[in-house]
């Protein structure tokens, strides 16, 4: 009889999923604030669209596919993943050359393989195989890395990144980037070193940049973005700043938001969806989902600081600071201290294919967790 | 040994990893800051200025358009009004198939294929959520015949809205003025707010002098608009909407008697011809007609160009308001306040008598100033010379006189100055003085005040000019023994809320002197005289009350000395215009009447009796059956009258 009384307190609850989660190799701080953020980011989309029924099943569809290819992926063995690896990269890159060239024989720009039944981003999948490629490459050898393994290391990262840039997406090309360089500097590559290679990147953006004419100028920032300013006068920003600084601290209430719900709001369900939050849920709001994806981000560094095997540390370290780079440029854009490039808010923003591969790179970080000993 | 290597390093290697883990979660926390930063920024202490932003994005300013104020006449008759007129509109997103729809409006015979094609092509330039006026004015039949068939029309609605509506056509037109849509030369001097909302604006007219009391105050409704202007379902609770009634303008009420001014403006229908009657005792204007006229229903109702065009190159130039901007001599009329001026100086004595023998001349200059009846009038004293009219009585009159005191005492009686009815561009006429002279004409020769020009002055010809209304207004000076007003049109507004009426005061001016008392009644007998048994004698025929009035011919172009005057080798519009003034009954002025004819040759033959209709109707309520417009205006207006020429 108190054995049946004890069955039910909480502590032996948790302690019961925590049962589940670890048969499941799922961790469950991370697990709660990824579906923290999903839930959150469900109800928001709903209210974005002003009560769309069908693009919210569409969403919540899209969502669990990409929790089930997270659990799949966290059940594989690390091995599977260093030996996938440069498969990996290599397909992606092939299709990422693909799609290139279609683009430029096609109409304009292209960024995706139409298979039929989904359209299909290689640049999506290579922001799961640059950092993978980079830390295969770096665990293999013992570390910080020589000037002579930087030297295979920056193309290995430049090449997709700069074939992303010119598709054109300059978002999703700087995620690349950020997470190829995050493997670099998480391998302990010296800062003198690093400063140097920072220096010498500016200072050649920066010489290449002023020989151009300020005409072409304009015409490569509206090639690389074409999204930036529709109507040349920064109406998005204006209108998006508008919305977050008139929620006030508590919002004007769900569903409420008149620049949202009146169509003031450009993008309101895709980029600019930060900026719901704001107008309908106030600084609190905001703040709240802010302190999730923080949580997430700050939970997948210790993770990593958790791990014994150099391939796992590094890539794990890149996939919290991608996530962290998504949440920064997003809401950074949204609230008007960014430039407008086209980064989707993770896991909340409706479409496209980005919540998957950002959940795929959870799920093979979780597996890495859970694998390290056997590893080892 | 390899493998020892890899193992140590590994720990190396792990701690180098901690420390820069630890590094990034530093930037990535001050980067969050940061965020965290903006947001209160933006959130806690801006947050007034954004909503602010976010209210003039969505919340707009809907104006209620005030009625306008009703005009009545002085019984209360309507002169202008407020109708609902119904529309037919269309919201092109709401209707299922443009085509078949106005397919089917043509159908059932609410619109023509015309109309169709032309409204496709509006709801083309529109935006598909804005409604679309299909047709204007429906009548009663029209909204039956829609109702039946509304199941088949969805998306199209009758629409109400206010218009001005003149429900006497063109009656009083110019007296009333008209309405029209608000112009971009009308923007620059009224308030735009208060405007914003109020589509018709007073043109002319009373419409036009007295906007401010009429126009009222717009009320103001907010409506939730989304990012393409569309009005947004109520269907949450926005932010609470204020709303503002607008207030109705004043009503007013005119001076105006609609039944005279229609009796008059009949007599004159087919004519170009003015008539102004005022109430010598207070200065009302009792009718002002202008003929030819239009109808202050086109303007109202956003006239179309080919209508507009019609009015303005008309020959006959009915937009022009003779009665108030017409200048022309003032011939004979001005006789009885020559006369005045010879009793007020002490120049002559009613009783005085003249010889007339057909011609007057100044010593020393050869020129005959040639008197209308060739053989002469004989032995003549005032009334005799009032009543016949005689030229050489007044010739020699004003040769006694002089120009100055002529000019002094006919600018008592306001000749010469805007009487200042309130209505825009009135005329001042011309009084003539050798200052004036010298001031118009260039050369020595041109600019020298000649005796004859004072002698011509007599008779009102010569350089004289003045309108229809001073006439009125001199002769109500006559009537009145001196006493004189301005005109006025309006003698009340009211107030359509608190239904309070406030008169507007009469305003004197200044009065005119005449000798004697005795003076005026001299001069009033001479001009009774005139119609019982002198040039007008027709005009007083079984009048119950005594008329007072004067004949006078204003020259179209003078004729050369010795010459005949032929009629029939004169073009219709060459010929001299009629005058005829009165006041009636003689002892007790109710009302001063003056009558022009352009082109009408006699005074007294066809002015006068339409100044009897005008007095007969005003004093006896006696009024001519209406006629059926349509049929008069098809008459031969230049049917020769037979009458001899007066001066």
């Amino acid at each position: 009889m108190w054995q049946k009384i004890d069955n039910i307190t909480p502590l032996n609850a948790i302690e019961k999923t925590d049962k589940i989660l670890d048969r499941l190799h799922l961790d469950g701080p991370l697990v709660f604030g990824i579906l923290s953020i999903l839930i959150f980011g469900q109800f928001i989309l709903f209210s974005a669209t002003s009560g769309d029924w069908t693009r919210l099943i569409y969403s919540v569809l899209r969502i669990f596919i990409g929790i089930t290819v997270m659990v799949i992926l966290a059940q594989l063995k690390p091995a599977v993943f260093k030996l996938a690896t440069p498969w990996l990269y290599g397909i992606a890159l092939i299709l990422l050359l693909l799609v290139d060239i279609i683009g430029y024989s096609g109409n304009g720009a292209q960024r995706w393989l139409d298979l039929g039944l989904l359209r299909f981003q290689p640049s999506e999948l290579m922001k799961l195989g640059v950092p993978m490629m980079c830390a295969l490459y770096l665990c293999e050898r013992s570390l910080p890395a020589t000037s002579r393994e930087l030297g295979v290391l920056i193309p290995l990262i430049l090449v997709p990144a700069g074939l992303t840039i010119v598709q054109p997406d300059l978002g999703t090309g700087i995620l690349i980037l950020a997470a190829g360089t995050a493997v670099v500097i998480f391998s302990g590559i010296s800062w003198r070193i690093l400063s140097f290679l920072g220096t010498a990147a500016l200072a050649f953006a920066w010489a290449g940049w002023s020989f151009l004419h300020n005409y072409q100028q304009k015409r490569i920032l509206t090639f690389l973005n074409p999204d930036s300013d529709p109507l040349g006068s920064g109406y998005h920003i204006i209108q998006s700043v508008i919305a977050i600084g008139s929620g006030g601290v508590f919002g004007k209430g769900y569903m409420h938001g008149a620049q949202g719900q009146l169509a003031f709001l450009p993008e309101r369900s895709t980029d600019f969806i930060f900026a719901v939050v704001g107008e309908e849920l106030g600084l609190f709001g905001a703040i709240i989902l802010m302190s999730l994806y923080l949580l997430v981000v700050l939970r997948t560094l210790y993770l990593a600081t958790q791990m014994r095997d150099t391939f796992a540390c590094l890539f794990s370290s890149s996939v919290a600071i991608m996530f962290f780079f998504y949440v920064f440029i997003n809401v950074g854009m949204v609230i008007g201290v960014l430039p407008v490039v086209g980064v989707p808010l993770p896991l909340v923003s409706y479409g496209g294919t980005a919540a998957v591969t950002m959940l795929a790179s959870f799920g093979i970080l979780m597996s890495l967790h859970f694998h390290q000993k056997s590893n080892l | 040994m390899k493998a020892q290597t890899i193992i140590k390093d590994m720990w190396q290697e792990l701690k180098l990893f901690r420390r820069r883990v630890i590094v990034s979660i530093i930037i990535i926390g001050l980067l969050f800051i940061s965020l965290f930063a903006r947001l209160i920024w933006l959130q806690l202490y801006r947050h007034t200025h954004y909503a602010g932003l976010a209210l003039d994005n969505h919340v707009r300013n809907e104006p209620i358009q005030a009625a306008r104020g009703i005009i009545y006449d002085r019984n209360g008759l309507i002169l202008a009004e407020n109708k609902p007129s119904y529309q037919l509109e269309l919201v092109p997103e709401l209707v299922p198939n443009l085509q078949k729809t106005l397919q089917y409006l043509v159908q059932i015979g609410l619109m023509t294929n015309k109309d169709a094609l032309e409204a496709q092509r509006t709801i083309r330039s529109r935006r598909s959520f804005d409604s679309v006026p299909l047709r204007l004015n429906l009548s009663e039949e029209d909204m039956a015949r829609f109702a039946v068939n509304r199941f088949n029309l969805q998306g199209v609605d009758i629409h109400t809205r206010l218009t001005r509506y003149y429900p006497q056509g063109e009656y009083a037109v110019h007296a009333l003025g008209y309405v029209g849509s608000v112009s971009e030369s009308d923007l620059s001097y009224i308030d735009r707010d208060a405007y914003a909302g109020t589509s018709l604006i007073g043109k002319i007219g009373i419409e036009d002098a007295y906007e401010k009391e009429l126009h009222g105050i717009n009320g103001v409704r907010q409506i939730i608009v989304d990012a393409h202007g569309r009005s947004a379902q109520l269907n949450k609770d926005w932010e609470a909407l204020a709303e503002q009634p607008s207030t109705a303008g004043n009503d007013l009420f005119l001076t105006l008697d609609f039944l005279v001014q229609k009796a008059a403006e009949d007599a004159v229908w087919n004519k170009r011809a003015a008539v102004v009657a005022l109430d010598p005792t207070n200065g009302d204007v009792i009718a002002l007609v202008s003929r030819p006229g239009f109808d202050p229903n086109l303007f109202a109702r956003s006239i179309m160009q080919s209508e507009f065009s019609d009015l303005n190159e008309n020959l006959d130039r009915p937009l022009f308001n003779r009665a108030i901007n017409g200048m022309y001599p003032p011939g004979s009329t001005l006789k009885p306040v020559v006369a005045l001026a010879g009793l007020n100086f002490s120049l002559i004595k009613p009783e005085e008598t003249h010889y007339c023998s057909g011609f007057f001349m100044l010593p020393g200059i050869s020129h005959r100033f040639r008197d209308w009846k060739p053989r002469g009038h004989g032995s003549m004293d005032m009334v005799s010379a009032l009543a016949q009219s005689c030229d050489v009585y007044f010739y020699a009159l004003a040769d006694k006189l002089g120009v100055r005191r002529i000019h002094d005492y006919l600018a008592q009686f306001g000749l010469g100055a805007l009487t200042g009815i309130n209505l825009r561009g009135e005329k001042p006429g011309l009084l003539p003085s050798p200052d004036w002279k010298r001031k118009k004409f260039n050369g020595k020769s041109a600019q020298v005040w000649f005796p004859g020009d004072t002698i011509t002055l007599g008779i009102g010809q010569g350089y004289m000019l003045t309108t229809p209304i001073q006439l009125a207004q001199m002769t109500a000076v006559i009537a009145a023994r001196g006493e004189r007003f301005v005109p006025r049109l309006v003698r009340a507004t009211r107030d359509p809320v608190s239904q309070k009426t406030t008169a507007l005061l009469v305003q004197r001016l200044r009065r005119a002197e005449a000798g004697k008392p005795e003076d005026w009644d001299s001069v009033i007998d001479g001009m009774i005289a005139v119609t019982h048994g002198g040039t007008a004698t027709a005009v007083g025929n079984n009048s119950p009350y005594a008329i007072a009035g004067k004949s006078g011919t204003a020259q179209v172009f003078s004729i050369a000395q010795n010459a005949k005057y032929d009629e029939s080798k004169i073009s219709e519009r060459m010929r001299d215009h009629a005058w005829f003034i009165a006041f009636a009954p003689a002892d007790a002025p109710r009302i001063a009447v003056a009558v022009l004819v352009e082109n009408g040759r006699s005074g007294s033959g066809v002015a006068g009796p339409i100044a009897r209709i005008v007095l007969d109707a005003y004093l006896q309520r006696k009024f001519p059956p209406s006629l059926p417009h349509d049929t008069l205006k098809e008459n031969n207006t230049t049917a020769p009258v037979a009458v001899e020429r007066e001066e």
